[in-house]
């Protein structure tokens, strides 16, 4: 009985805590989304569906990051902890231009 | 001995002009016409802003404007003096020289299509071509004019007050105006009739085999690779990659992108130039450094010189001394045949 309380507990605590993924592709030199709001402690997959490599990046201050160049059928992931508006580009295709709302 | 030698001479051409090449998510059939191919030829349109349309009095306006040399400091420079349309709107040197003849860092990128970039310059600092034109006018190594003297000279002279007021009424000879001529002009010079593009409408004749077969080399993957980043309808991915060039193994070199994007990708990373009359163009790279076409092939064939932050793009090319051929025969296809440029009449 204990055991299945603490069990009970741990998974109300996962639930009320659980970050939510979200992904973006790029794909024809495009981000898939052009805007997206989510919440702080949330995780974004920017998954790479080009033939060719991308090296998605930020500079903003409420979330700097440099994914490094990655090729089709990879992805990596990026988990924003606090709120604020996060632009993502494309260091080899500078068209390639998304919004992060990160919201608290 | 002549029946054994035909069938073999066939299968030899049959191999190397196998009809499909899948690149990415294009399957290519290299058959003139062939709606696989009509992703490269160019939009019918030039792009231009919404507060600049490109107006017969703004072309005839900013080609004056390119092609005097009163707009430099010292009266002797013009656009067209690094932007030579004799030299494909280059200057045919492996790195500019400005004012006074001192020796740039870089070499004149053509004007050719720039119309159709999403950045300007060599590191894509510039975002249009109106932002773009009075850099080298201002810059003290280049034309090195005090933009107020160059207008102080173009206001004394009748024939450009009339040809700005035509050309932008009521707004005055200002830095936004010569911007916005010269821009204009600049829209105008424009390549997308090339052999190749001839072939991709449907001219049968308008590529050689030997063209064809380095067109079907440039696009696969497993050979060129030269599409990963040449790519349609510009032959450009306006996008900047380290390409691994001698230079860059020199003691503090060139950064490139890496001033304005301080991502390790960037260093040492330039825009890709479009290739439409890229015979036109030589020397070729940002350095200058590739006197030849062929020079440029060997150069991709060793998959770069220097090897440090290489773009992920560059690799060793499996390409036999054929296939090279016939990429250089490709290339010299992507060259317009043109009417003579006509100088303007410059105000006195």
């Amino acid at each position: 009985m204990r055991k299945l309380i603490v069990t009970l507990m741990l998974a109300t605590m996962a639930t009320g805590v659980a970050a939510e993924t979200y992904t973006v592709g790029q794909q024809d030199k495009s981000f898939t989304e052009e805007q997206l709001t989510i919440k702080t402690g949330d995780n974004v997959e920017f998954e790479n569906n080009d033939p060719f490599f991308h090296n998605v990046f930020s500079l903003s201050d409420t979330k700097f990051f440099d994914l490094g160049s990655y090729p089709k059928g990879e992805s990596r992931t990026v988990e924003f902890t606090e709120p604020g508006i996060v632009e993502v580009e494309c260091a080899i295709h500078p068209q390639m231009k998304m919004t992060i709302e990160v919201e608290e | 001995m002549s029946k054994w030698v035909w069938p073999l001479l066939a299968g030899t051409v049959l191999t190397s002009l196998a009809p499909f090449v899948q690149a990415g998510e294009t399957e290519y059939v290299f058959e003139a016409g062939h709606p696989s191919l009509q992703h490269w030829l160019m939009p019918e349109e030039v792009p231009f802003p919404e507060a600049n349309n490109p107006t017969e009095a703004r072309v005839e306006l900013g080609k004056k404007l390119f092609f005097d040399p009163r707009l430099s400091g010292d009266g002797n420079m013009s656009c067209a003096t690094c932007h030579n349309p004799v030299f494909g709107w280059s200057d045919g040197m492996p790195t500019a020289k400005g004012f006074q003849s001192r020796v740039l860092g870089r070499a004149t990128p053509t004007i050719t299509n720039t119309a159709f970039n999403a950045l300007q310059m060599w590191d894509g600092r510039k975002d249009s071509l109106e932002d773009q034109a009075l850099g080298p006018m201002v810059s003290s190594v280049e034309m090195n004019v005090d933009l107020k003297v160059a207008q102080a000279r173009l206001m004394a002279l009748p024939g450009y007050r009339t040809a700005f007021d035509a050309a932008y009424p009521g707004e005055g000879i200002t830095d936004e105006t010569l911007a916005k001529a010269i821009a204009s002009y600049e829209r105008t010079i424009i390549s997308t009739d090339s052999p190749f593009d001839q072939w991709v409408r449907g001219d049968e004749d308008a590529m050689t085999e030997a063209q064809i077969n380095g067109f079907k080399v440039f696009v696969d993957p497993d050979k060129g690779n030269c599409a990963v980043c040449h790519s349609a309808p510009n032959f450009t991915d306006d996008g900047f990659h380290n390409i691994g060039l001698a230079s860059y193994g020199e003691e503090n070199p060139d950064m490139g992108r890496y001033v304005s994007v301080p991502l390790a990708s960037m260093k040492g990373a330039f825009k890709t130039p479009t290739l439409r009359d890229v015979t036109e163009t030589a020397p070729y790279f940002h350095d200058g450094s590739a006197k030849t076409l062929e020079e440029v092939i060997e150069h991709y064939a060793l998959g770069g010189t220097v090897k440090d932050n290489l773009s992920p793009n560059m690799k060793e090319l499996d390409l036999t001394t054929q296939e090279k051929a016939d990429l250089l025969a490709f290339l010299q296809a992507l060259t317009e045949s043109k009417e003579p440029i006509q100088l303007p009449d410059l105000p006195l």
